[in-house]
């Protein structure tokens, strides 16, 4: 053990690492089959979700463009896209990067992977049969929550198993600290199972009356990004960047603040979306106070992972997982403070019902969420196979097709969707008009997704590598460039 | 933070906050909203759907048409969407009360459809629209929906339900005729029952300069 400080051995957020790397190497080893199942799946759905992405993107522009047939039509690919993206892709994703670093985390072998791996094939058939559902017409048509009636109990019986496992694990972990992601992991897996049970329940299973569902829908919708999304790539953030750089989060205190009023705040923010809507004032009211309130979580968040990462910037230059996991750590800022922002009523009822919102909602789940996740990957993967990622130049490819794809994306649509709300805010302007201005960017959006999709293909083939094992021989990690000396020391990349 | 059950019960209580606010009070409050009785004819505001609208809604919910068409008219002076003709008032909660699910929508790619049976009163208008959207507005990006018809031999006299007016390439060929499936027709009764522009006392008309 090195040695240190009186005053960081006092500090609470340091703490001796009790696990040596043997014993590390056995519990990364012991969340193998479950964790590949996880990423392999999710990986998956992420190439039928780009593809579905894509068609819907162009059938905007076009909509002669494969038409004519019930199960292509734009009202049932556009769900399909999202739900094969949150549920198949970045949910399983999520859950299996929350399993790896559960394990490591608590510090104790991962025990009874039977359940994780029944829950990884009942979650995949949920999705499975989910998205047949929706292209068959059986969608419920309402966001974020289209599986039918029929699709979403098997999701809960995957989700129970790894609720049970969760637990289990927590009973069972080496006694000590709680790091920082632990606890929202703790928090995500727990919420996200009630939230699940509340909307399906209300909404899909026992509908309830009028305009309340809206207020579920979007309770719901938004909370699944900021309680079950976030806390996973903050979890993952809080993880991997003190990892790699070799060095404690900056400020246990902030990341204490930070948690808690993400907790309060996030969880009040739903009704943002529904502005001038059919709802009590107050309602209204609350969720855009809490939304503004957001400023605090995640400025808090900001600061303590740059103020981690100061003096270290450089290890961006070759760490593919720090590239990765910082591009998605800054988006969170980002897309957060642009989203506290769009919860101002006056720019809110200008910008509502434009691309504007879409453009939003895909710098959060792929520039914040998405991008965490391959960092994620990239540091999890190798550890897990024995094997080291057969080419960096190829994660390299995919780094700059997935954060330039993202980035053309997120503004075209930003910059067409307020342009539409010209058109729908200025009544002297016609209809039509607002078609005319966001068409451009529709078409611009839809060359990203080239981008995007030539991303994933990139990956998915990298993974399937690894997987197999394909390829030669390396004495050490893919970096992006030979990290110096000085920066090597105490990392683990 | 060491202490499992303290994180547990505040991760609770601050979930459970939002849960009682946004979920439970709605759901005791607007999931019991009744509809207001018209004392001239002794209907209801809103007045119920007929049988094949409800079926309509359906249709309209698998085909996915709120993924480009919402269903609310908002208030001035934050939006303009009274004087863009979209209703005579601002929708409310109990516009929504025989809605299931409510349609409310986050996208305008398509105009707002809260009064489409105000606007457009015509049901072969909305047929040869679902056929074929360019037929009744060449700019339109709207896919065509003709899933839901069927073409067929004219058989002695053309069908009392054939879709009229389809010209151009859009038209059978003679001797064939376009039809409705029941899928249409109860879409079609669904979208003209879109009316919300009865009077209801909480959202009065506003007076337009």
């Amino acid at each position: 053990m090195k040695s240190q400080s009186l005053i960081s051995s006092l500090n609470p957020a340091n703490e001796p690492d009790s696990l040596d790397s043997f014993e590390r190497a056995e519990i990364d080893a012991s969340t193998k089959l479950p964790v590949l199942l996880f990423f392999g799946s999710a990986i998956f759905w992420l190439l039928v979700g780009s593809v579905l992405g894509l068609v819907s993107a162009w059938k905007m522009t076009h909509p002669g463009l494969l038409d004519g047939e019930a199960w292509l039509t734009f009202g049932r690919l556009r769900p399909a896209h999202l739900n094969t993206v949150i549920y198949g892709w970045a949910s399983a994703a999520g859950i299996g990067v929350g399993i790896w670093l559960t394990a490591r985390l608590c510090r104790v072998v991962l025990m009874h992977s039977k359940l994780l791996i029944a829950a990884a094939i009942f979650w995949n058939l949920g999705v499975f049969v989910g998205i047949l559902g929706i292209l068959a017409g059986d969608s419920r048509s309402i966001e974020w929550l289209e599986f039918p009636g029929y699709a979403t109990p098997i999701l809960f019986v995957s989700y129970a198993f790894i609720g049970i496992w969760t637990i289990i694990m927590f009973r069972y972990r080496r006694p000590g600290h709680v790091y920082v992601s632990q606890w929202y992991l703790f928090a995500a897996f727990l919420w996200f199972p009630w939230l699940y049970a509340t909307a399906n329940i209300l909404l899909t299973w026992q509908p309830i009356q009028g305009s309340a569902q809206a207020a579920v829908n979007w309770w719901f919708a938004h909370n699944v990004l900021g309680l079950w999304f976030a806390p996973i790539g903050l979890a993952s953030a809080y993880y991997m960047i003190p990892k790699v750089i070799g060095r404690p989060v900056h400020s246990y205190y902030l990341s204490i603040l930070g948690f808690w009023s993400l907790a309060l705040f996030y969880s009040w923010n739903g009704m943002h979306h529904l502005i001038g809507g059919p709802f009590p004032a107050w309602m209204v009211s609350a969720s855009v106070v809490a939304s503004i309130m957001m400023f605090i979580p995640v400025v808090t968040v900001a600061i303590n992972h740059h103020m981690t990462m100061r003096g270290h910037f450089g290890a961006l230059k070759w760490s593919p997982t720090l590239r990765f996991t910082v591009f998605g750590a800054m988006t969170y800022t980002l897309v957060s403070l642009q989203g506290s922002s769009m919860a101002i009523p006056s720019w809110n009822t200008f910008i509502h019902f434009t691309d504007h919102t879409i453009g939003h909602a895909h710098l959060g789940l792929y520039g914040f969420f998405t991008m965490i996740m391959f960092g994620a990957i990239y540091y999890i993967v190798p550890r897990l196979v024995g094997w080291e990622w057969p080419s960096a130049n190829m994660i390299r490819w995919h780094f700059w097709l997935s954060a330039v794809g993202i980035s053309i994306m997120v503004i075209a649509l930003t910059i067409g969707g307020i342009l539409q709300g010209f058109a729908f805010y200025d009544p002297t302007v016609s209809f039509r008009s607002s078609l005319d201005y966001a068409t451009p960017f529709r078409i611009v959006r839809g060359l990203s997704g080239f981008l995007l999709l030539g991303g994933h293909i990139v990956f998915a083939v990298l993974f399937t590598q690894m997987v197999l094992r394909i390829g030669q021989i390396k004495e050490g990690p893919a970096l992006f460039a030979k990290p110096s000396e000085s920066q090597k020391e105490g990392v683990a990349v | 933070m060491n202490r499992l059950p303290l994180i547990f019960l505040g991760v609770f209580l601050t979930f459970a906050s939002s849960w009682v606010g946004l979920v439970a009070y709605p759901y005791l409050t607007l999931g019991q909203m009744q509809p207001l009785p018209d004392e001239d004819t002794g209907g209801y505001f809103p007045p119920s759907m007929p049988g094949l609208a409800v079926a309509g809604q359906s249709v309209y919910a698998s085909s996915g048409c709120v993924y480009c068409h919402s269903q609310q008219v908002r208030l001035a002076p934050l939006s303009t969407d009274i004087q863009k003709g979209l209703g005579p008032r601002q929708t409310v909660a109990r516009d929504y009360l025989r809605a299931q699910p409510a349609f409310l929508g986050t996208m305008r790619t398509g105009p707002d459809l809260s009064n489409i049976g105000v606007r457009q009163p015509d049901a072969n208008w909305h047929h040869q629209h679902l056929y074929e959207p360019k037929t009744v507005t060449d700019w339109s990006v709207m896919p065509s929906f003709r899933f839901l018809y069927k073409m067929q031999k004219i058989e002695g006299q053309p069908s009392d339900d054939a879709v009229k007016g389809l010209r151009g390439p859009h038209a059978p060929p003679p001797g064939y005729e376009v039809v409705p499936t029941d899928d249409a027709t109860a879409l079609v009764a669904y979208l003209l029952s879109l009316k919300r522009n009865f009077p209801l006392p909480e959202s009065p008309e506003p007076k337009l300069e």
